[in-house]
């Protein structure tokens, strides 16, 4: 049924149609609005045969999950940016374990300096987790892969986090597709777990593994992510054809055929991105676009196919490893590494923190790519002056300060402190 | 009859015509002759051939472990109460270590490991799954050791008792980190060594004025039932926790686990300070309902807090070179504070 409506609110709409049995709610923008949703879904009787916990933490909530999931619930949970990281020793947990919990992950920065917007440094710190994460472009997308992530996390018995990004889809208000009930339970059938706790067969679940087979665990847990990448694209075609519209699977191309170059990019900056590449069109670029639906398992082949005959590949990403650059592009990097021809890369990081990615920015992004390409990796709109008067400032005082702090003075019009005591 | 039994039967001095043997045993529970000798219904579950042995043998405990014994104790009435309807949560810690060397395990109930700081939440996710399926009857038990207990795994168990949640929390007591190697945990008693309080400097020890009592914490919580237990009387052990397992909601009971590793004290002598534990103070036994302390056991001799401390290593520092530091008697006013608190002592028959 189409509807006017919040992506958060769609999402939770969503959820309940998978009939989660145990849902842990924890707030923290920007997702809040997700766990409200399901919530109060249960309480009104729509989610029926549910139980709603409130936690007091986001540690705690994916330790109630993965209690549940192994009891053999259907469990979810979700959660942002500093929740993730509180509960990242749970995240590694679960999927270990092998527990099929589905999580939103409202992408947003992680601080310090504190910050509530939208980037994707979060998904990216548990990126080696153990878990699916598959990236929505739109709210309509957001949906969608909830209902095959259940599918899919419960076919693999691994954990699946859909990564939608904060307020810029959890807080948009827009038309979108809500499935119905009964299409919702012919795609997804009940969930039949490979083990569980149950007194009428005791098991040993969670059993100190030592050097002998910690080796052959790890294994299968990759050996069932690459079997994932079979059953991501699979189902994202069993989706459409009982729902009638595309969503999900690996990567999906945009006037990428004949493109010379070729931008890489996740998440809901994508939209942005058609419209640059249909502006450049129309002045006779060669541009296209890759979308990475699929983030974990990265589909290596599937990607290095899809970038194989352009000459520039561009990553655009909302995150960074310190020290190294963006891990997108490094991991594209991997997926074009044994190409006897490869295309040039390169690496730009745009958005941190919520900075809006213009067009008009990214129109020169991707001709600086081919009339003068950079090495290493390209900070999108990055206040260059701010950034040396903060160096030189620094430079000068051994008590310089706090560098956020004095960052935002500058800013306003104000003198950064000199003697290391701003304000 | 088992061959245990029959065992302790050829070992027992034989009566003469006529003679009533004449037993006294404190520790009815932990004897298996005492175990025969009460009435059925006061038999400790473990002299029953139908015992269920959730925790059961093979497993790679240290000799004389007070948490195995506890373990074996409370898991096993809490079988017998829940009729086999039972499933364990535990924290990381040396219960779980111990008892699952990969790839085997001494666990003969439904049971998961997640990790050091979360079983109390685990444990509310199984219990809501059960609720769930319709299967309420499969009851749920969280347990730890104090260090996953009253540090890393706090945040959760407060979550857990203020939502109360329908688990019973079990913290096998042995006062400090003992997995990593006997570092401090908060409910390490004042003075006593451990790697991270070394017996060296002025204070020697752990510090005074440190440490948090969780079962008044979960008193505070009120929830429907709190209690302290001791394998000292593991009788009564089993009865806190059918207890437990009779009431729906959050509860936490505490046992006091020597640790013969962390202790410095002999492999034998587990029984013997725990039962000095209780008998001087220093481990008050009592039980609260909803956030008011119903009972508490009283003391039968009371002892000199010197006697718990000389047998243990821990405390060796307090009596170096025959002079006894100033501390000990800080020591038994804590537990003279104790004994007054619970009422763990008549007063007509308080004879030290």
């Amino acid at each position: 049924m189409l509807k006017q409506i919040e992506g958060s609110r769609a999402m939770a709409e969503a959820i309940a149609l998978c009939r989660p049995e145990v849902i842990c709610a924890y707030p923290i923008t920007p997702q809040t609005h997700i766990v409200e949703g399901v919530g109060e879904l249960v309480r009104d009787g729509h989610l029926k045969n549910c139980e709603y916990i409130n936690v007091e933490s986001e540690f705690a909530a994916l330790s109630v999950a993965i209690g549940a999931s192994a009891a053999g619930a259907r469990a979810y949970t979700a959660t942002s940016s500093q929740g993730l990281l509180f509960m990242a020793e749970a995240v590694y947990n679960a999927s270990g374990l092998g527990l099929p919990i589905v999580m939103t992950l409202g992408n947003r920065a992680i601080g310090a300096p504190i910050n509530i917007w939208n980037d994707h440094s979060d998904a990216m710190s548990m990126r080696d987790a153990g878990w699916l994460q598959l990236f929505a472009e739109t709210n309509q997308e957001a949906v969608d892969l909830h209902i095959q992530a259940f599918r899919l996390a419960e076919e693999l018995s691994m954990p699946v986090m859909v990564c939608v990004d904060g307020f810029i889809l959890t807080h948009a208000v827009e038309r979108i597709d809500i499935p119905d009930q009964a299409d919702v339970d012919a795609y997804l059938p009940p969930y039949e777990p490979v083990q569980s706790l149950d007194p009428k067969d005791p098991a040993s679940i969670g059993a100190m593994v030592g050097p002998e087979a910690f080796t052959e665990v790890k294994f299968l847990a990759h050996y069932k992510q690459t079997h994932a990448l079979k059953l991501i694209p699979e189902y994202a075609r069993s989706f459409r054809d009982r729902f009638g519209r595309e969503s999900g699977g690996l990567l999906r191309g945009y006037r990428a055929d004949d493109a010379e170059m070729l931008v890489v990019a996740m998440g809901s900056i994508c939209g942005t991105i058609k419209d640059v590449i249909d502006e450049m069109r129309e002045e006779g670029f060669k541009i296209g676009l890759v979308t990475l639906v699929s983030y974990r398992p990265f589909p290596l082949a599937a990607l290095r196919d899809a970038l194989a005959r352009a000459s520039d590949v561009v990553v655009v990403e909302k995150s960074f490893a310190v020290g190294m650059g963006g891990q997108l592009a490094d991991n594209v990097d991997g997926a074009l590494r044994n190409l006897p021809v490869r295309p040039r890369l390169h690496s730009a990081v745009a958005g941190l923190g919520g900075r809006p990615i213009p067009r008009g920015s990214l129109h020169r992004l991707f001709r600086q790519a081919l009339v003068q390409p950079w090495e290493g990796v390209h900070f999108l709109d990055l206040n260059e002056r701010v950034i040396g008067r903060e160096i030189h400032r620094t430079g000068k005082n051994r008590r310089s300060g706090p560098t956020a702090e004095n960052i935002l003075k500058q800013l306003a019009g104000g003198r950064p402190a000199e003697q290391g005591r701003p304000g | 009859m088992s061959p245990i039994n029959e065992a302790a039967d050829r070992n027992a001095a034989p009566l003469a015509p006529g003679e009533t043997q004449k037993l006294k045993f404190y520790q009815k529970g932990t004897h298996t002759v005492g175990n025969r000798l009460v009435d059925v219904d006061d038999r400790a579950v473990q002299s029953s051939l139908d015992r269920s042995n959730a925790l059961t043998c093979g497993h790679r405990a240290c000799q004389g472990c007070g948490e195995a014994l506890g373990a074996r104790y409370a898991l096993d009435a809490a079988m017998r109460a829940t009729g086999g309807n039972l499933i364990a949560v535990n924290a990381t810690g040396c219960l779980e270590v111990f008892t699952t060397p990969y790839p085997e395990t001494s666990w003969q109930l439904p049971w998961l490991h997640s990790l050091f700081g979360n079983a109390a939440a685990v444990a509310t996710g199984v219990a809501a799954a059960m609720r769930v399926k319709g299967r309420s009857n499969v009851r749920v038990i969280a347990q730890g050791g104090d260090g996953g207990t009253t540090d890393i795994g706090f945040q959760c168990l407060s979550g857990m008792f203020e939502r109360n949640d329908d688990v019973l929390y079990i913290c096998y007591d042995n006062e400090g980190y003992m997995n990593t190697g006997v570092q401090r945990s908060s409910a390490t008693p004042p003075a006593a060594r451990t790697a991270t309080t070394p017996a060296v400097g002025d204070e020697p020890g752990n510090v005074f004025g440190t440490g948090k009592s969780v079962p008044r914490i979960a008193v505070a919580h009120r929830i429907p039932y709190v209690a302290t237990a001791t394998v000292a009387d593991l009788h009564d052990l089993e009865r806190k926790v059918v207890k437990a397992m009779s009431i729906r909601g959050a509860r936490y009971i505490q046992i006091d686990v020597p640790c013969p590793l962390g202790w410095g004290s002999a492999s034998h002598d587990t029984i013997r300070l725990a039962r000095l534990a209780v008998e001087t103070g220093f481990y008050p036994i009592f039980e609260a309902e909803h956030g008011k302390v119903t009972a508490a056991r009283k003391i039968r001799k009371r002892t000199p807090v010197v006697e718990y401390l000389k047998p243990q290593k821990r405390f060796a520092h307090l009596f170096k070179g025959g002079v006894e530091d100033p501390r000990v008697a800080r020591l038994q006013a804590m537990c003279d504070a104790n004994i007054e608190e619970y009422g763990l002592v008549d007063h007509h028959d308080d004879d030290v």
